[in-house]
């Protein structure tokens, strides 16, 4: 039996009229590197941030470690130190350094000191090779560079689960081949990984496991080469053809 | 006759100059110098109203601007948390007190709080500062919640989902995240709403004051009814624009800065 590390059952997420997930089940085994991918509007954005309750889910149940983050009674913001997520827009928080950045979270809800909290951060951001920007602002800094803090600042927590959010999609060309470097090397190290992605190389080159969304729904799950290599479903040729026409 | 468009305004625009520099000089030759300089900036006059001016009008100016600002940022801040609360009570109450506070004007609050709560209840306000400064910093609260809401809600969602994210508390996001960047976005509105203060404080002299805690605008009336001469008001006015002035060139120079760091 393997570690399930994620779960999520029966998800449903509605905004107003809008049927956004229409019954979502998916399974993240501890070490995992599950990347989702499908049109926009299909609802993987949504699924994600359901994965550490940024959006209420209206039914179904969600798992972190055991945990039922779904449940009235959870600690969610316990719940969401076992997460760390990376959003398109990097949300650094702009009137900090980098290493303030990368060291609210411990200093502030692990109560940590400022020198054990720095001493972390920096290794942190030697890892994701910026340690000589600690000092500097987030609008002093590239968009490559900003999201790398932005992997430092939540790999901080040392969450069991790290969550991407299209991560790459507001960077320019150029930028967006650090970032995946990170994003691998992390893969590798056997970070548990749930990645929203439009980076098709990437996700056959990295993930375990493909996810094919369309329509609120899961189309297609299984290993990458068959999902992207072979996809067995119209919905996702169709997806795939569209996207190397687009490359 | 036939003017092209350039040339047709041309004339036009030189008319008014002419038609301005004209009335200028025959208001210049008009005015009687002597008299209005004699009535509204007499040296000696000017010369009496110092020190009492500084010492006295304008330390209590400051003091009632101040109290009634800091009161006013705290109340402020706590009632535009209340209107973007997920609790509708409170978003109710902020929204109603907002409402009332900023649709009666400070005048009235004035009246009604410095001398209609004694004379329904019997209390006493403890002293003339607070009489002033409490009433003055309701109001100000009102409009200055405003402000922090706008603020608030300038800063981009995504501060707050980073936030939450990392397993801060929605008070804890608030208060390290959300608000510092809110307060410098809203320096140069607050910086205005300070100089508006400043100006407000002249009303609180309606509520009658003694001799040591009369502001600037009290001091030049009552000047003028020493010296039978406006120069007294004059000097209140300039002492105004000395504080005045300033602040509102700093907030113009703050958003310039704010702008531009923001390209």
């Amino acid at each position: 039996m393997t570690d399930v590390l994620v779960r999520i059952e029966s998800l449903h997420k509605r905004f107003a009229s809008n049927h956004v997930l229409r019954g979502i089940n998916l399974e993240v085994s501890r070490g995992e590197v599950v990347c989702i991918i499908g049109p926009s509007g299909s609802g993987k954005s949504t699924l994600l941030r359901c994965v550490n309750m940024l959006e209420t889910p209206t039914e179904g149940k969600v798992f972190v470690d055991g945990v039922e983050l779904t449940d009235p009674d959870c600690d969610l913001d316990r719940a969401r130190t076992s997460t760390g997520m990376v959003f398109q827009s990097f949300n650094l928080f702009a009137h900090m350094s980098v290493l303030d950045n990368v060291t609210i979270a411990l200093r502030k809800v692990l109560k940590q000191d400022r020198a054990t909290a720095e001493e972390k951060a920096k290794k942190l951001l030697a890892r994701v090779g910026l340690a000589e920007k600690a000092s500097a602002f987030p609008a002093q800094l590239s968009g490559g560079q900003q999201q790398r803090v932005a992997i430092a600042r939540a790999l901080a927590m040392e969450p069991k689960v790290m969550l991407f959010d299209e991560a790459t999609s507001a960077l320019d060309p150029e930028l967006v081949g650090d970032v995946l470097r990170v994003m691998r090397e992390l893969a590798e190290e056997g970070m548990t990984m749930l990645v929203v992605t439009h980076e098709m190389d990437f996700a056959r080159g990295v993930a375990d496991r493909v996810v094919f969304m369309d329509g609120g729904v899961v189309v297609e799950d299984g290993h990458p080469d068959q999902v992207i290599g072979n996809p067995r479903e119209e919905r996702t040729k169709q997806f795939l053809a569209n996207v190397r026409q687009r490359d | 006759m036939s003017l092209s468009r350039r040339q047709r305004l041309r004339l036009v625009r030189g008319g008014v100059y002419a038609a301005t520099v004209v009335a200028l000089v025959l208001i210049l030759l008009a005015v009687d110098w002597g008299a209005l300089g004699g009535a509204l900036f007499k040296w000696e006059i000017v010369r009496d109203q110092f020190p009492d001016i500084l010492t006295n009008a304008l330390r209590n100016t400051v003091i009632f601007t101040i109290f009634g600002f800091i009161g006013g940022l705290s109340l402020g801040l706590l009632l535009a948390i209340m209107r973007l609360s997920s609790v509708k009570p409170y978003r109710w109450f902020a929204a109603t007190y907002i409402e009332v506070l900023r649709g009666i004007p400070l005048l009235v609050t004035l009246l009604i709080l410095g001398f209609g709560i004694p004379i329904a209840t019997g209390w006493q306000w403890p002293n003339p500062y607070i009489q002033g400064s409490v009433p003055l910093a309701l109001v100000a609260g009102a409009y200055i919640a405003e402000t922090v809401r706008a603020g608030i809600e300038a800063v981009p969602r995504g501060q707050m989902e980073a936030a939450r994210s990392l397993g801060m508390s929605y008070t804890r996001a608030m208060a390290t995240i959300i608000i510092p960047q809110a307060f410098r976005i809203i320096v140069p509105p607050l910086t205005n709403e300070f100089v508006l203060l400043i100006k407000d404080t002249s009303l609180i002299s309606v509520l009658g004051v003694t001799a040591s805690t009369l502001d600037l605008a009290r001091f030049g009336r009552n000047g003028v009814n020493d010296t039978a001469n406006a120069t007294p008001l004059v000097v209140a006015g300039l002492v105004y624009l000395a504080l005045t002035i300033p602040l509102t060139q700093l907030a113009a120079w703050m958003e310039r800065r704010s702008k531009a760091g923001r390209r």
